[in-house]
């Protein structure tokens, strides 16, 4: 079983994007679940969710303790939230960013500036950078389910072009 | 079709095969998304249901029982205080036996201010008259509301069924569903009581002991018929769509030395639970009650049991061991958990079985 932590800040879709993880998995022919952790509802709040991709079906409901992944859709959490508690000694993160946070250093972060991505073609709804699809983008480039079934999960969720766009494009820039 | 959904969207999907002739429900907050996906359907034209936002809790089901004494098919959602607020009308539904099919979120009630998954209010109304199952995956949230219709409606039961799935960790989770056209699986709704809106006549409705205690009987004597009911409409179910369900789902449970008992989400955890056990040499298995009205005959032998129960009755107990106990004169180890939607992994499950105190009671991490 492969386990990712999701953090961001509420508003700037995590929910979202945890389910079209789980959706984009679903594709490969994988078990998936997704499940947000609820608190106090409000923009702004630290927020986290839970993904789960498996090849048998997935009976655990409980909290994701030990990741394989973390993704941090927003670098200022870091500094609230430790993000890292319980990663894998070989887990990844990925963080969207131009530049490694310093509580970041030691671990195996990967970068990209979602943010920037989405302010150039200019996602943005209600004020806010959008950040859920193009974190797909990036996840696909680390191998977490194939860029077929990310474009197809965004696709199906999604009609505005400029989602699969910035996905391509979060795909093209993490090295 | 295979897609994904949450458990609030399944049970939408689900109510949208049933088409409902009315739904009513109150929208806001205690609500879930179940009635605002319903509320999609019915505006973007998928569902041809007549839907009524209503000003409480309480004129929601009081609005699916004018509707259903008409002998139409209803449906309305809640969860918790909203439950609790209906509570008159639930009663009402059971007592003037209509078919009235509910999805209930389980969540805590305050106060503290708590959203989280807990059994006590749906459990709060396990003695008016509804039967109730309790759910622990996406399908079977859409599978058993489905069902739920079909047992409702039946002659031989004409009473209301709740469906309870655990809030957030279930009714918020995305899983994958597998949506099936339902065809003839839930037969037209024939109330035989239904009143007659072309001739409407009034009648005093004074019910003196004598028939009032009859009446009374008749719901007892269709909530043990229902029984049979319901396994003939999950074998039915398990032939057309190759789900199948019963009273309990078990796992590992026919070599076991020891059970853990549970309702809902809990109940899948407890599984990994037991593989860990059954790893170490314990011969554990799970058993995930699902039916709790009508309760069910369990089969438990002469296995040590620990039950886990995600409610309490003040004064008394966790209220699955309190019912498996009073059933099957059983002792058992009694694990109060998962309350106001408090974290239990399925390492702390597995420490419930290899520390069991059979015979005691514990609140999960208040208890020394």
């Amino acid at each position: 079983m492969f386990e990712i932590r999701l953090h961001s800040r509420g508003g700037q879709g995590g929910v979202t994007a945890a389910k079209l993880m789980a959706l984009a998995a679903f594709r490969d022919g994988k078990y998936a679940t997704a499940a947000p952790f609820y608190g106090a509802e409000r923009r702004g709040a630290p927020i986290v969710s839970f993904i789960r991709i498996d090849d048998k079906p997935i009976k655990i409901y409980s909290q994701i303790h030990n990741p394989d992944l973390v993704v941090v859709l927003d670098p200022s959490i870091i500094d609230l939230v430790n993000v890292f508690d319980g990663l894998k000694p070989d887990g990844k993160v990925l963080i969207n960013a131009t530049e490694v946070p310093a509580k970041a250093a030691g671990y195996k972060v990967s970068l990209v500036d979602l943010t920037g991505i989405a302010l150039k073609i200019n996602l943005i709804v209600a004020g806010s950078p959008i950040l859920n699809t193009p974190v797909i983008g990036a996840l696909a480039k680390m191998g977490l389910f194939s860029r077929e079934s990310a474009s197809a999960a965004i696709k199906e969720m999604f009609s505005d072009e400029r989602n699969y766009q910035a996905a391509l494009m979060a795909f093209e820039e993490l090295v | 079709m295979l897609t994904i959904s949450t458990g609030n969207n399944a049970v939408a999907a689900a109510v949208r095969q049933a088409i409902p002739a009315v739904v009513a429900a109150y929208p806001i907050t205690p609500q879930t998304e179940i009635v605002e996906q319903i509320a999609n359907y019915v505006t973007n034209g998928s569902l041809k249901s007549k839907y009524i936002p209503v000003e409480s809790e309480h004129s929601a089901m009081a609005a699916c029982i004018g509707a259903s004494i008409t002998g139409i098919r209803t449906f309305t959602a809640t969860s918790s205080h909203g439950l609790l607020y209906m509570h008159e009308m639930v009663n009402w539904a059971a007592g003037a036996r209509l078919p009235i099919v509910m999805a209930n979120v389980n969540r805590a009630l305050g106060p503290g201010w708590n959203v989280w998954a807990e059994h006590t209010d749906s459990l709060q109304a396990r003695d008016t008259g509804w039967l109730q199952v309790y759910v622990a995956t996406v399908q079977e949230a859409y599978d058993a509301t489905i069902m739920a219709f079909r047992i409702a409606e039946d002659r031989r039961v004409y009473l209301p069924v709740m469906i309870n799935l655990d809030g957030f960790s279930l009714s918020h989770i995305t899983q994958q569903l597998e949506e099936s056209e339902i065809g003839d699986f839930i037969p037209p709704l024939m109330l035989d009581h239904a009143i007659d809106t072309k001739a409407p006549a009034g009648y005093g409705c004074m019910t003196p002991s004598t028939d009032y205690f009859r009446i009374r009987y008749d719901i007892e004597r269709s909530m043990r018929d229902s029984v049979a009911v319901i396994r003939e409409t999950e074998d039915a179910f398990a032939t057309k769509f190759g789900r199948k369900y019963s009273w309990t789902e078990n796992y590992r449970c026919e070599d076991a030395e020891v059970l853990v008992l549970s309702m809902g989400t809990l109940g899948k955890e407890a599984e990994v639970a037991v593989d860990i056990l059954r790893d170490e040499g314990v011969k554990a298995g799970a058993m995930r009650v699902r039916w709790i009205r009508p309760f069910p005959e369990l089969d438990l032998g002469d296995r040590e049991l620990v039950v886990i129960d995600r409610n309490y009755s003040f004064g008394f107990g966790g209220i699955l061991a309190s019912s498996i106990r009073a059933k099957t004169g059983r002792q058992c180890y009694n694990v109060i958990a998962g309350i106001g939607g408090q974290e239990v992994t399925y390492n702390d499950i597995a420490g419930f079985i290899r520390n069991r105190r059979i015979g005691e009671e514990t609140w999960f991490g208040v208890d020394a």
